[in-house]
């Protein structure tokens, strides 16, 4: 479903991805982790499609088309979808309308038609419930005002609604307390199927508990240090990052 | 000298044209209103047009009025049916609307049956015969020729105009809409549109004024509107503009309220190409309300300027001021602020916002606050804001699949429209959002918008 290459990036001169690797099929969970400041937003931000970040060499394919050739919004129409770790605020913009105006154009870009209200009203309640979200959430601007928590919930609810293909949730977990953690979870896991892929950034594996990963990945100064199962975030969390780091260097040696 | 000989030159044409009208009224019998009409044209002849030297002109030149010679409009001489009005006017939504056509009242194009009986609503012509009915006490008495050229050439030039009268204690539910309809002609013309609103005490009404003209040639509108408020009353009023491109609007609006009373102005500025609103609201008794609510949204070489005075003369008043700007293209725009807190006004509440959004890097906007407190025991704040669109929060729009031009869309109409929301009357209210989003999208060329 999507191949990264020897992906650099950078920012205003500055490298920050260094020659990233990462294969993930359709039905599979990745997690990504790594430290502090070791490019993991930077790789989410350009799988969706941030300008800010200047590719500089290596190729994203994703569903057999090339990703970086296409606008963040063709990306969100043929099924990318990122959880931002801080999302934005909009004011003067309504969750709702706002929700309706991101589900018709993407389910215009899959073929679907449009909904009306009554439709999408349905659907909402629905997804509303599962996550938690209340009525007075959805008639709020977007984000605005919100606690981390309930941006964090957004996000997921924004993600139930849209029904990505690939969905890339960047330290989602981050600041939740158990039981918001448990509903990001549940979010994500009902949407698990065969033909959808995860890959969950995060900065400690206690969301790994909930969301059980096919494949773990390392991410250390822009590059991936290591990749492995379940196991390895259970050993990252006892050892930390240090010693991974130690034995990359060793390796290219 | 030379400068004085210009100035001369330019206001020349002026007192010719001048003299011309006041024979012609001469050999109708004259009116109460003459005296005034001098006056006001020797004013303009001492005050000249602005020039940018002058510290309320200095960004904004008026030159290319001052060196025109634009030619007055006759009456009925323009061909205006109601196709024209289309998109503008509101038919049975409201209880009356006046046309004006060129400056003058068009009753054709006029609804005015459904007006209650006690009502004043119609052309100001009638009022202005041998001998005054009463608006004397009001028409040229809040605007002052001696402050302002431009008010000062209105007020020699004015013929006609809407002149509307709500007696003490009327409740009108429905708005009444004046449209000042400029068509333009071979030669530049230019219009004087007048408006004077006067209510008694525990009145409750709303009045739309629209400025609209026809594309094509350069026209020079140049309108003047009172507002007389009594106790206890409160009134809405919404100028929308919409002239021509190729227009030179220069409005002025002055209000007078009386104690208790409550004011809420809209001031919509989206056409014309070279703009200038001056508002001066006076809050002349106590415990008086003002708001002032305005949206100025300019494209390609516009350049808009809006001034405004909240003047709180009497104590325990508060005036709300919510200025916002959405400046595309190469285009200017000018926010300059006032509020003057006279000796006596304590308590004064008054705040001050004017926030602008460029869209471009070519647009610019001034804008700066002018404060002048007399009094001690007062409450004043102001602030002002420049920003860009949030290049992350268009990404956030782009990654949920809203198209680049859709968002830059929709966060610019959530810019503005906690303004537009301000208009209690929902059928301009929902026709600006939709105009808003018409004149946005051309901006942007895009072909998908929300
Ligand atoms: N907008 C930016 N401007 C400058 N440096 C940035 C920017 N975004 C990220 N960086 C830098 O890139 C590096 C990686 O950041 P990030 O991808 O956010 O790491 P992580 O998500 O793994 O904590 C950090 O050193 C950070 O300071
Ligand atoms: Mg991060």
């Amino acid at each position: 479903m999507l191949e990264i290459k020897n992906l650099h990036a950078e920012i205003s001169g500055k490298k920050i991805l260094k020659g990233v690797d990462l294969k993930v099929n359709a039905g599979e969970v990745h997690a990504i982790m790594g430290p502090n400041g070791s490019g993991k937003s930077t790789l989410a931000q350009v799988l969706a499609g941030r300008d800010l970040y200047a590719v500089t060499e290596g190729e994203i394919t994703y569903q057999g088309k090339d990703l970086l050739a296409m606008a963040p919004e063709d990306r969100a129409r043929e099924g990318i979808f990122l959880a931002f770790q801080y999302p934005l605020e909009i004011p003067g913009v309504s969750n709702m309308y706002f929700l309706k105006a991101a589900l018709n154009t993407i389910r215009k870009g899959r073929g679907e038609a449009e909904l009306d209200a009554m439709d999408f009203l349905a659907i909402v309640r629905e997804k509303m419930k599962l996550l938690g979200v209340d009525e007075a959430m959805m008639s709020r601007a977007v984000n605005e005002g919100f606690s981390g928590g309930e941006k964090k919930r957004n996000e997921i609810f924004q993600m139930s609604v849209l029904e990505p293909r690939l969905a890339i949730l960047d330290e989602t977990d981050s600041g939740l307390d158990i039981d918001a953690l448990r509903v990001v979870a549940d979010g994500v896991n009902r949407l698990r199927a065969k033909d959808r892929a995860t890959i969950v950034v995060t900065h400690y594996q206690r969301l790994l508990n909930y969301i059980v990963p096919d494949f773990v990945h390392v991410l250390s100064a822009g590059r991936m240090v290591k990749s492995g199962g379940r196991a390895l975030a259970l050993e990252l969390e006892q050892k930390g990052y240090g010693w991974l780091e130690e034995e990359f260097e060793a390796a290219k040696a | 000298m030379a400068a004085i000989k210009e100035q001369r030159e330019q206001t020349d044409h002026y007192f010719s044209a001048f003299s011309a009208l006041e024979a012609r009224r001469a050999q109708k019998g004259g009116s109460w209103f003459d005296a005034t009409r001098r006056e006001a044209m020797e004013h303009f002849g001492e005050l000249g047009f602005p020039t940018t030297r002058l510290e309320s002109w200095k960004y904004t030149s008026v030159q290319p009025i001052a060196r025109s010679t634009f030619q007055l409009e006759e009456s009925g001489r323009a061909k205006v049916s109601a196709k024209h009005l289309e998109g503008f006017a509101f038919g049975d939504q409201v209880s009356g609307t006046l046309v004006f056509v060129n400056g003058f009242f068009t009753p054709p194009l006029s609804e005015l049956t459904r007006l209650p009986g006690n009502v004043v609503a119609g052309s100001l012509a009638g009022h202005l015969g041998n001998r005054p009915d009463g608006f004397e006490h009001h028409l040229a008495r809040y605007a002052l020729p001696v402050e302002n050229a431009f008010v000062a050439l209105n007020t020699a030039f004015l013929e006609d105009g809407a002149c509307i009268e709500f007696p003490s204690g009327t409740v009108l539910e429905k708005p009444i809409h004046v449209i000042h309809w400029t068509e333009p002609a071979g030669s530049p013309l230019m219009i004087s549109p007048r408006t004077l609103i006067v209510a008694g005490h525990d009145v409750q009404a709303t009045v739309i004024e629209s400025y609209v003209g026809g594309e094509g040639a350069a026209y020079f509108s140049n309108g003047v509107t009172e507002i007389s408020l009594g106790e206890n009353s409160s009134l809405e009023h919404a100028q929308v503009q919409q002239e021509g491109g190729k227009a030179f609007s220069i409005a002025a609006l002055h209000t007078h309220q009386q104690r208790s009373s409550r004011l809420l102005c809209h001031n919509i500025a989206l056409g014309a190409e070279l703009v200038r609103n001056d508002v001066n609201c006076v809050m002349g008794g106590e415990g008086a309300e003002c708001t002032l609510n305005g949206l100025y949204q300019t494209a390609g070489r516009q350049h808009v300027d809006n001034h405004t005075l909240m003047d709180h003369a009497m104590p325990h008043c508060s005036s709300r001021e919510y200025y916002k700007g959405v400046l595309d293209g190469q285009s200017a725009g000018v926010f300059s602020g006032s509020i003057l807190v006279r000796k006596d006004a304590q308590k004064t509440d008054a705040i001050q916002s004017n926030k602008n959004l460029l869209l471009s890097e070519d647009a610019v906007i001034n804008t700066k606050p002018e404060l002048q407190i007399l009094a001690d025991d007062v409450r004043c704040t102001h602030g002002a804001t420049i920003g860009q669109l949030d290049a992350e929060a268009i990404f956030y729009l782009q990654t949920r699949g809203i198209g680049k031009a859709a968002a830059r869309n929709l966060l610019t109409r959530a810019f503005a429209n906690d303004v537009i929301g301000r208009v209690s009357f929902t059928p301009l209210r929902e026709r600006l959002e939709a105009t808003l989003l018409e004149r946005l999208s051309k901006g942007w060329k895009a072909e998908e918008v929300l």
